[in-house]
């Protein structure tokens, strides 16, 4: 049995301590909204918060995670960057198939609380963990700015 | 493919298949609805509360609209677009319009391009539906106005509809669809119905933002692999080594000894670890021993199969086209210019590698999966199961990508998740979760292709032959697609693309060798044979141009005069592009250029003019691409920008670093270190212009592909005098 605090609630996992983190968030506690692309931190599909840095969860095993606070898709809305990247995603229509968004969402929100007004750059850096195989690349850049924008003029997001 | 198209597209209109409304029974497709585990798909529809005037749509007393697809969403924007073309006729409201994916059924739901089967597949989705949705559309509509009409006693022909509501001006009445719903499904289905003239469209051409955006925005879209069911077991397998291996014998204790797992089995495909998560799975297959049996395997490296292929290559193959008397031509020739090109197995390597959950019951059994090929792996599960195939019931959800993988001809992992369900006599649902590698090595790659080509100048300067011989794997040759699309021994799409060149050149032989002592699966991959002919023939055509001292634009457009959709995206590209200004140098010590390329492929016309830098060490780094389109009216003008900008990027994966390549039979590529996609640091900016059209849609998902390598190569060669005839690039031979 090992506690994990997801989301802001505790939870118990029942798995083998080096189960790595993606697999008790998908198949234990059913949060499927992170992705398994390639189980060896090249993918990025599987990007979560520990204690809001971007972490690949599928390389973190859950015994490295006690005392530490774990943000997945399914609870980045409670944060203003969050909806802020989710709204500019919906607005200009990022996603293909889908399946690496939620990863690449996450590690652009973790880009925009450390840096308000990234640049093209700025964004190949932080954004180049995450593959997309339907190549959205154009749109999550133009998404990463246009969050920035909305971030930056206190605009409402929904 | 075009002849192909052009038939079915005849019998449709003539047949006029389309609306199957014979089958317009309120609760049968919502039985067949999926409802559980994955998704929200069937909660919340009452059956006393909907009526469904045909087979493609219901109305809810929430006025929800819900438009059932008979093609997989795989990323390419067919919810979207199909839902677009019935809440056109509709006159629905776009904010209550949304999207699930048919049942496996081939009587309501073929695609009208593939006779009698259900699947998606060659970017046909929109070009076969064109009709049929908007009558579907059509008919719901005029269903509810007369059941408006009837209700209030007036004139069918003095309501009108917008945005989901039947008015009545003059009594200042109005009713919601969800009003109307239960009374409209009382009503008659229209025998026929009138489309809309193209100028009253208001959704067609139009932004409509996709119906998947929000659930891919906030983890809540549900996919093969988040698939939980009631006491479920994830399978994950040990596969052999080589393509035909086979297990001799396995040693399950250490396996079985990982806490958590279930049971271990062996099925035709190998070794099969069951436990209640993956990681557990994973871990028992890990620590299986199994000895294979290889004395079947194929054992070649891709080095031998492009050897064998060289030396096919210099015998004449099967004719796939011949025009003219290309032997005279090339013995009256004053300049032969000449080239060949390998081109590797490509992985398809969606970012959800292949899946498929199964559950076996007394009555038949239920398939969850980005189905793409809904009657193949029907009939195939049917077979394997002994069952009839209407006992095979296929959920069908989002596809985390494809590229065609997902339609693979032989049901290859559908099976072998069957092939688990079965060994474990149904004890339990079986999700198997093919770990990347798993994916990668699987085959059904791209089939590795070598090319050969000659052109023939005469004493003028005039391209007057033209030799193109190919020497690969047949993708069609053994599948249930063969009757369609194998002529006379030749694979129509190993050679599309080389047997359908525009170019007016008098004298033409196209020939190709299918070798079948080539044990690897192929399987079409995102633009099929066009992802080795573009290049070809697009970059050999430069050569030409180059020895002909002529403009590459200046010369295709020669050669196109009877093609005017090909000149007419040309043209557009280059005039977007800036074709013949200079470009901006680079820095000290890096070499620009800029290059064209245009094909035809799904019946859509697309140029690219790709500007690229080369750094001294010869990395080459693609700056800028302008597409121009033609693919008939454009249903969402967005989703046609969204698929051109992502072929540019899937293609330029393939360009820069894309090799699948065999070393005695093992495939050495495993996971995305070494078979990696491009990343938004190498994705060039996307400029899209479309091509204003009356012509019926064609296809979006693949056509972006093809022109984009042989567009970056042409830049290439004009900024470093260099042509790459091997595939990947090898940019080290572009070094200062």
């Amino acid at each position: 049995m090992i506690q994990l605090k997801i989301n802001g609630k505790a939870q118990h996992v029942e798995v083998a301590p080096d189960t790595p983190l993606l697999w008790a968030l998908r198949d234990t506690l059913l949060l499927t909204g992170t992705k398994y692309g390639c189980g060896r931190a090249l993918c990025g599909a599987c990007t979560v918060h520990v204690d809001g840095q971007p972490m690949r969860s599928c390389s973190v095993p859950v015994s490295a995670l006690a005392g530490r606070s774990v943000t997945t898709i399914e609870a980045v809305a409670a944060q203003r960057a969050g909806r802020a990247v989710q709204a500019a995603w919906r607005k200009l229509d990022v996603p293909q198939c889908g399946y690496c968004q939620s990863g690449q969402i996450m590690s652009a929100v973790a880009l925009l609380a450390q840096n308000h007004k990234p640049s093209d750059a700025d964004i190949d850096a932080a954004m180049s963990g995450n593959l997309c195989r339907c190549a959205t690349y154009v749109r999550i850049r133009a998404a990463i700015h246009e969050a920035a924008r909305n971030l930056a003029l206190g605009n409402p997001t929904p | 493919m075009s002849e192909l198209i052009n038939l079915s597209r005849r019998q449709f209109l003539q047949g006029g298949a389309g609306l199957t409304l014979g089958y317009a029974l309120p609760g049968v497709a919502m039985a067949a609805l999926p409802e559980a585990g994955p998704g929200k798909a069937g909660a919340g529809l009452a059956a006393d509360l909907h009526f469904e005037p045909n087979a493609f749509l219901r109305i809810d007393a929430d006025n929800s609209v819900t438009v059932l697809s008979k093609h997989l969403e795989m990323g390419q924007g067919t919810y979207t677009g199909l839902a677009t073309l019935v809440a056109e006729e509709l006159d629905a409201d776009w904010k209550t319009v949304r999207v699930i994916g048919a049942p496996a059924d081939a009587r309501r739901y073929n695609n009208l391009f593939w006779g009698p089967a259900q699947g998606t597949g060659g970017s046909t989705a929109m070009a076969n539906s064109w009709e049929q949705m908007r009558k579907a559309g059509a008919a719901a509509r005029a269903m509810l106005v007369a059941a408006a009409a009837e209700l209030w006693g007036v004139p069918a022909s003095a309501l009108s509809v917008s945005e989901g509501v039947v008015r009545h001006a003059a009594s200042r009445r109005q009713a919601s669809f969800g009003q109307l719903a239960e009374a409209a499904a009382r009503q008659p289905v229209p025998a026929d119905v009138k489309l809309k003239d193209p100028a009253q469209f208001r959704l067609i051409g139009k932004k409509a933002p996709r119906r998947d955006t929000p659930e891919k925005t906030d983890g809540s879209a549900q996919f093969t692999q988040d698939v939980h069911l009631p006491g479920m077991l994830v399978a994950v397998v040990a596969h052999p080594p080589r393509f035909g291996g086979k297990v001799r014998r396995f040693d399950a204790a250490a396996a079985k000894a990982v806490p958590g797992v279930v049971e271990v089995v062996q099925i035709p495909q190998g070794v099969a670890v069951l436990a209640k998560d993956t990681w557990t799975a994973k871990t028992g297959r890990d620590a299986l021993k199994i000895e294979w049996d290889e004395s079947a395997a194929f054992k070649l490296g891709s080095e031998e199969i492009f050897a064998r292929y060289r030396e096919l290559a210099k015998k004449p193959g099967l004719v796939a086209r011949q025009d003219g008397d290309t032997d005279a031509a090339f013995k009256a020739a004053a300049l032969v210019v000449s080239a060949s090109y390998d081109f590797p197995f490509l992985a398809h390597a969606a970012m959800e590698p292949m899946n498929c959950v199964v559950r076996l019951s007394a009555t038949g059994c239920e398939v969850w999966n980005g189905e793409q090929l809904h009657t193949g792996d029907q009939y195939a599960l049917a077979g394997l199961l002994k069952l009839k195939p209407e006992q095979v019931t296929i959920h069908t959800l989002y596809a985390g990508g494809s590229f065609g993988r997902r339609a693979c001809k032989d049901s290859d992992y559908v099976l072998e998740a069957a092939h688990i369900a079965k060994a474990i006599d149904g004890r339990a649902p079986v999700k198997l979760v093919w770990l990347r590698e798993d994916d990668m090595r699987a085959g059904y790659y791209r089939p590795l292709f070598h090319h050969v080509m000659q052109a023939a100048l005469d004493q003028q300067g005039k391209l007057t032959g033209w030799r193109h011989r190919l020497v690969g794997q047949s993708i069609l040759i053994g599948s249930p697609f063969e009757k369609m699309l194998v002529k006379n021994g030749i694979d129509q799409v190993s050679v599309e693309g080389a047997s359908t060149l525009p170019y007016a050149i008098p004298n033409l032989t196209v020939d190709v060798h299918t070798p079948m002592d080539i044990a690897v699966p192929v399987l079409w991959w995102r633009s099929v044979g066009s992802s080795h002919t573009a290049y070809s023939t697009e970059t050999f055509l430069d050569q030409v141009a180059a020895a002909m001292n002529k403009d590459p634009v200046a010369l295709r457009l020669e050669l196109l005069a009877q093609h005017p959709r090909h000149a007419g995206v040309l043209k557009l590209a280059a005039d977007k592009a800036g074709w013949g200004k200079p470009l901006n140098p680079g820095k000290p010590g890096e070499r620009r250029g800029r290059g064209v390329a245009v094909h035809e492929s799904f019946s859509s016309y697309v140029a690219q003019v790709a500007e690229v830098t080369v750094a001294k060490d010869g990395a080459v780094r693609v700056d800028r691409v302008v597409c121009a389109v033609d693919c008939g009216i454009a249903i969402n003008p967005d989703n046609v920008r969204a698929q051109l900008e992502g072929g540019v990027g899937f293609a330029l994966s393939a360009l820069l670093h894309g090799a699948i390549t065999l070393k005695d039979g093992r495939v050495e590529q495993e996971n995305f270190d070494t078979y990696a996609p491009i990343r938004i640091n190498e994705m060039p900016r996307v400029d899209v212009h479309i091509l204003p059209s009356a012509q019926p849609p064609s296809g979006i998902g693949e056509p972006g592909v093809p022109p984009l390598a042989p567009a970056v190569a042409n830049a290439v060669a004009a900024a470093t005098g260099k042509w790459l005839t091997r595939l990947p690039f090898k940019t080290d031979e572009l070094a200062a």
